[in-house]
């Protein structure tokens, strides 16, 4: 079942990332977003990583997703105009793109090329208990710093977001 | 030509290349990087940016199954922190330019150009 699961939940990130970048509406946007990140938690899923997917569902389209979503409603956003000022990003964008996509998708291959398939089942040190343990004992040090990160990010979006018109 | 051709049950039985994984980041980091480049709306480049973040997160933990160490998924799960934090300054950030210039078309953005 591996490739049918992982086939069908890379088809459905990749539609729903094009769907996200076509939209006019920023709400349609973020719900597609929404699809891609969902459809990444059971990729997550497959390659043994379980407390990963509960903190993707949780973190991303829990938290983040809706930060956004309350903003758009808040902001009441519109679709947006089409302008077409930058005319280098307009003609160079795409080719570039693709050239990137191609390079990287060939030093991949060739350099995966002798790599074992990925098996559901074959690693299984995903869980919160074995995340947690290496958290807490090898980096340590990283995640209290993390935390005082999101202290000095919670106190800047405060004063940002309560700052009186002047 | 039947489904039973089509779908074979060693289909069912096949697993998945590591590339797989990683050309399918390739491709969500690349629709990112468009939609970066080509939107106007500064929130739906927001998004992409939160799009790109998770093409990089899946490469870790892909490598993390390929290497068998929880090292990547540890990463990932720093690169979801940051990415909260990001998330919650960079609205803040929005919602004080939207209150400012009652835009959200980033070519209105242009005070630092002239």
């Amino acid at each position: 079942m591996d490739l049918v699961l992982f086939l069908t939940f890379a088809l459905i990130a990749v539609v729903c990332a094009i769907n996200m970048s076509l939209q006019r509406h920023p709400v349609s946007s973020a719900l597609s977003l929404i699809g891609v990140m969902v459809s990444l938690a059971v990729l997550y899923v497959l390659l043994g990583a379980e407390f990963i997917a509960a903190a993707q569902l949780v973190v991303y389209s829990g938290a983040i997703m809706v930060l956004f979503l309350f903003v758009i409603m808040l902001l009441n956003a519109g679709s947006e105009k089409l302008s077409f000022k930058s005319g280098t990003a307009q003609f160079l964008g795409l080719p570039l793109l693709a050239i990137l996509l191609a390079l990287a998708s060939w030093v991949i291959t060739d350099a995966t090329a002798a790599a074992r398939p990925v098996k559901f089942g074959s690693f299984t040190a995903g869980g919160p208990r074995e995340v947690g343990w290496e958290l807490f004992t090898k980096y340590l040090l990283p995640f209290e710093v993390t935390s005082i990160l999101i202290l000095i990010a919670i106190a800047g979006a405060y004063r940002l977001a309560n700052k009186e018109m002047d | 030509m039947s489904l039973y051709d089509l779908f074979p049950p060693e289909f069912f039985k096949l697993s998945v290349p590591l590339a797989g994984y990683l050309i399918l980041s390739a491709i969500l980091f690349t629709i990112g990087v468009a939609t970066f480049l080509f939107r106007r709306n500064i929130i739906t480049v927001f998004m992409a940016i939160e799009l790109m973040l998770n093409a990089v997160n899946l490469t870790f933990v892909a490598f993390s199954n390929h290497y068998a160490k929880v090292d990547g998924q540890i990463f990932s799960f720093f690169v979801m922190v940051v990415a909260a934090a990001e998330a919650a300054v960079g609205l803040a950030i929005i919602l004080m330019v939207f209150r400012n210039r009652s835009t959200l078309q980033i070519d209105d953005f242009d005070t630092l150009k002239s």
